[in-house]
């Protein structure tokens, strides 16, 4: 599932970084973009990334598979997913659990995320691991092998994760709801861990299955961060993942297309557990893969004014000033393959009811389509988004997420460094016209998550 | 998501459970770089890391005293004074004070957990001066304005009400209500509706003079900044605080056993189960042969004896951990688990035939090497960004350990054999004293 990680920055920094701070420091001069990130690929199409980040002797090794959980057909939610759960398990050479078990060892964390677009499986070890690593790893690239055993227990495994991250949890439920209500037809609308009903029928042929269709060279791209020059990687990517051969005639699977969107939708959810009653508002939106020039980075802008930290619209009206919610904000999902999302949110203020809290968070949302953010909100969002863009350099792995996060949808590298640049160059008028096409309630569901009286959660002693 | 889900324990569940606990950060450390330390001509002592990379500075500070400090009756003080120190201060009201960090791309922000009261400060090292100014005033001038407090008890109200279905939050509250009874530590870190509703200006810039002072501050910098500017800066910063602070006692104490789980009833298909004990004390000679078991338990591998046992072989549960964990008054060992609700009695008899397993028998030769080794190795993975290594040397002063605490952990880790981890392992892993708590609706504990 997303967000795992949140998406970050670029790295190796000095230089780019200097230059970013000195342009937002003055506020005028036009920093250069700087490449940090070099890519190559292998023979067999495997692309390489190496991002140096040379601070402590560690690296961050990441495989991206060109695969996800949208990828999955109907009846078959949450295969990829569940795939990602039974890469740990044994291959020829490895035992189960084993990979994990010699990261550990090592010194090293591992873990994997299934995303709609993607799939990837990371470590952090010490530098002088790496190898090790991308021997495991690319082992495990062709190698699974799989006991009715193992497929039976950890599909128990993943029921009960479910439970823990969706079905206890009524945001999560409103939010696999609203999902899957906005979008009609594409397979954004599945959930990534799967439908309750739908995992308990994955079987250990359909995950071999799918595994032999999209688990190749030529479909992943390994990202290397930290104190490693890509000579290195070179010649030991060359040496591991290099020596499997190429996968024929593979591609991904084409997606149910999504119609035009007609009408507005509306979900409501009743929970005991949702404590403060809330409203979220999904609008459909360009990612950055699919929007116009320029597009995407408008709209990052717009829910940074509109919603991003109390200095936002919303949050400055409806939380300070008007005292209808006690939370609002606004967020912005824009790395993804087929279609981006919107969403606008307000948590009611005491006593407020829901319609009171939407017709405010309306209001403020049609005054921006009308008027546009102000030059101070425009200059506030950009400084925000670059800045983060900045700090995000000191965490290697949120480093190495946004590289391959956005290769992983086809985006380059350039894409990824320019993107501070293009930022700069966005205008009022540019968020106000992104605002009006996209804030738009025909292409949009409505949540609303409802406090149920009764079944408040009571203590009782037994 | 998340495969080897130990991990997403570690990530999710872990975090979950050290945020109600009260915990900040992880334990663990590991330095490439010098660590100087730095005193003022004001008396302020503060360790740095010179790091030129980037164009950042990093500073996390700390005032001993936390929510244990708060009055009866006004628990969530802390976390309410935290969530407005950084809302309006000096010559700023709410807005402009937020508008002008924008401006500047600082961060400022402030936290607390039961022994300290936290702040946090990051910027770009070329609008330095103008960020400190912004600190400063947060720290010694907070306006703590009548609509500031108002909105912001009202979000506490709105996160209490919702974390009441939070089974993680709910069985990690009642672990620490029952397990401290009458101590400041049983008490519910970001309050309850009645203490939030309770609490008034005067009470907020009561427990600020008390509290904020230089006397219990300790501080770690990160960053594109000297030993000599960092000194100006602190000076500049804290010289208007109180030099004492005035902090009431709070007394050591043991984890009261409570064998029978107490329930908590929340909705849903899963409970999540909490249990623990006394631990060891950092400065404990066990301390590191009790890390070392704990890791052998419950820690993040799939080797953990709680995760082989209840997730790997039987599926019984997504994430199941264990952890030590040092209070400035209190050591414990505590685990949790999230398991259906027909099977959280299974799970915790699992977790108790784990406990006499390795009580009685102790780990294998090759447990207690495989968890030294990653205890070891890993340590560098706490310390590879700015954030990580000002996280650690904060922890490491409010632990009382020295600067060459990355050294000597290392060589403590090092030191520790499998008969330290069994005889550890015959006190720490006693079944009969756990406190155990749960939150859900469990249907196999029996009537």
């Amino acid at each position: 599932m997303p967000g795992s990680w949140k998406a970050a920055a670029a790295a190796h920094a000095a230089l780019a970084t200097v230059g970013l701070t000195v342009a937002l420091a003055t506020s005028d001069a036009e920093a250069a973009p700087q490449r940090r990130a070099s890519e190559f690929t292998l023979a067999n199409g495997m692309q390489v990334v190496v991002i140096p980040d040379r601070r402590a002797p560690v690296v961050t090794h990441v495989v991206w598979y060109r695969v996800g959980g949208a990828d999955n057909i109907a009846g078959q939610s949450g295969l990829a997913h569940f795939l990602e759960h039974l890469m740990f398990k044994s291959t020829g050479k490895l035992k189960s659990g084993e990979l994990s078990r010699v990261v550990s060892r090592l010194g090293g964390r591992d873990n994997a995320v299934t995303v709609h677009d993607a799939t990837y499986y990371f470590q952090r070890l010490p530098k002088e691991h790496l190898r090790t690593a991308m021997v495991m790893e690319a082992d495990r690239m062709r190698n699974l092998r799989l006991v009715d055993a193992e497929v039976a227990t950890e599909r128990e495994v993943v029921v009960q994760e479910r439970r823990s991250v969706v079905d206890n949890k009524p945001l999560a439920i409103l939010d696999e709801l609203m999902t899957a209500a906005l979008y009609v037809n594409h397979s954004y609308r599945i959930p990534v861990i799967g439908w309750g009903p739908e995992i308990p029928k994955l079987s250990r042929e359909l995950a071999l299955q799918f595994y032999r269709r999209f688990y190749a060279p030529n479909n992943a791209i390994l990202i290397v961060a930290g104190d490693v020059s890509e000579g290195e990687v070179r010649r030991l990517a060359q040496d591991t993942f290099g020596r499997i051969p190429r996968q024929a005639g593979l591609s991904r699977p084409p997606r149910p297309a999504e119609p035009a969107q007609r009408a507005a939708r509306r979900v409501e959810l009743r929970d005991p557990r949702a404590g403060t009653l809330s409203m979220q508002r999904y609008y459909l939106a360009p990612s950055y893969k699919t929007a116009a020039p320029g597009e995407a980075e408008a709209l990052d802008v717009m829910v940074t004014a509109l919603g991003e930290g109390p200095t936002s619209r919303l949050y400055r009206l409806l939380v300070e000033e008007k005292s209808v919610a006690a939370n609002a904000g606004a967020s912005y999902s824009s790395v993804a393959l087929d279609s981006g999302t919107l969403n606008v949110y307000g948590v009611a203020g005491d006593g407020v009811k829901g319609e009171a809290l939407e017709q405010a968070i309306d209001a403020v949302l049609t005054d921006f389509i009308a008027q546009g953010p102000t030059e101070e909100e425009l200059e506030l969002a950009k400084s925000s988004l670059i800045s983060g863009y900045i700090y995000g350099a000191d965490n290697q792995a949120s480093l190495a997420h946004r590289y391959g996060s956005n290769l992983a949808i086809g985006r380059t590298i350039a894409d990824v460094e320019e993107w501070p640049d293009r930022l700069q160059k966005v205008t009022a008028e540019d968020v106000r016209k992104v605002a009006a096409k996209y804030l738009d309630l025909q292409a949009s569901v409505t949540g609303v998550l409802v406090p149920a009286e009764e079944g408040k959660a009571l203590e009782a002693r037994r | 998501m998340i495969a080897p889900a130990l991990a997403h324990a570690r990530a999710g569940g872990r975090r979950l459970a050290l945020a109600l606990l009260g915990l900040t950060a992880w334990q663990a450390a590991a330095a490439a770089a010098e660590i100087q330390e730095v005193r003022t001509p004001g008396g302020v002592v503060a360790w740095l890391v010179e790091e030129r990379s980037l164009p950042i500075v990093t500073i996390r500070f700390a005032f001993e005293g936390g929510a244990a400090q708060e009055p009866d009756g006004k628990e969530g003080v802390a976390s309410l004074l935290a969530a407005t120190l950084d809302q309006g201060a000096g010559h700023l009201p709410g807005a402009a004070f937020q508008k002008q960090a924008d401006r500047l791309s600082t961060r400022i922000s402030f936290d607390t957990d039961r022994d300290a009261f936290f702040g946090s400060f990051e910027t770009l090292s070329a609008n330095l001066a103008k960020s400190v100014e912004l600190l400063k005033l947060a720290v010694s001038a907070p306006l703590l304005e009548p609509a500031t407090l108002e909105r912001t008890r009202s979000q506490f109200l709105a996160r209490a009400t919702f974390e009441a279905g939070d089974h993680n939050k709910v069985a990690n509250a009642k672990w620490m209500a029952q397990s401290f009874p009458g101590h400041a530590y049983s008490r519910a870190l970001l309050g309850t509706p009645e203490s939030i509703r309770a609490v008034t200006r005067d009470d907020l810039e009561a427990y600020r003079k008390r509290v904020l002072a230089r006397g219990n501050l300790r501080v770690a910098a990160v960053g594109d900044i000297d030993a000599a500017k960092l000194a100006q800066v602190l000076d500049d910063v804290f010289s208007a605080l109180p030099a004492q602070p005035q902090l009431s006692p709070v007394a050591d104490v043991s984890p009261a056993t409570v064998v029978r789980p107490q329930v908590v009833k929340v909705d849903g298909p899963q409970s999540v189960a909490v249990f623990g004990r006394r631990g060891y004390a950092r400065n404990d000679p066990d301390y590191m042969a009790a890390l070392v078991l704990t890791q052998i338990l419950g820690g993040g591998s799939s080797e953990a004896r709680l995760v082989r046992e209840i997730r790997e072989k039987r599926g019984l549960a997504y994430w199941v951990y264990s952890i030590l964990y040092t209070f400035k008054h209190a050591s414990v060992l505590i685990g949790g688990v999230a398991s259906p609700n027909e099977a959280v009695g299974k799970s915790l008899a699992l977790v108790r035939e784990q406990f006499r397993e390795l009580a009685e028998k102790g780990p294998t030769q090759e447990e207690v090497e495989a968890a030294k080794s990653y205890l070891i190795g890993s340590y560098v993975l706490s310390l590879d960004s700015n954030a990580k290594i000002a996280e650690q040397m904060l922890r490491s002063q409010l632990q009382g350990l020295g600067r060459d605490f990355v050294a000597e952990r290392k060589a403590q880790i090092a030191k520790v054999t499998r008969a330290d981890v069994v005889r550890v392992a015959r006190s720490l892993l006693a079944t009969d004293d756990l406190s155990v708590a749960v939150a859900g609706q469990p249907t196999d504990l029996g009537p």
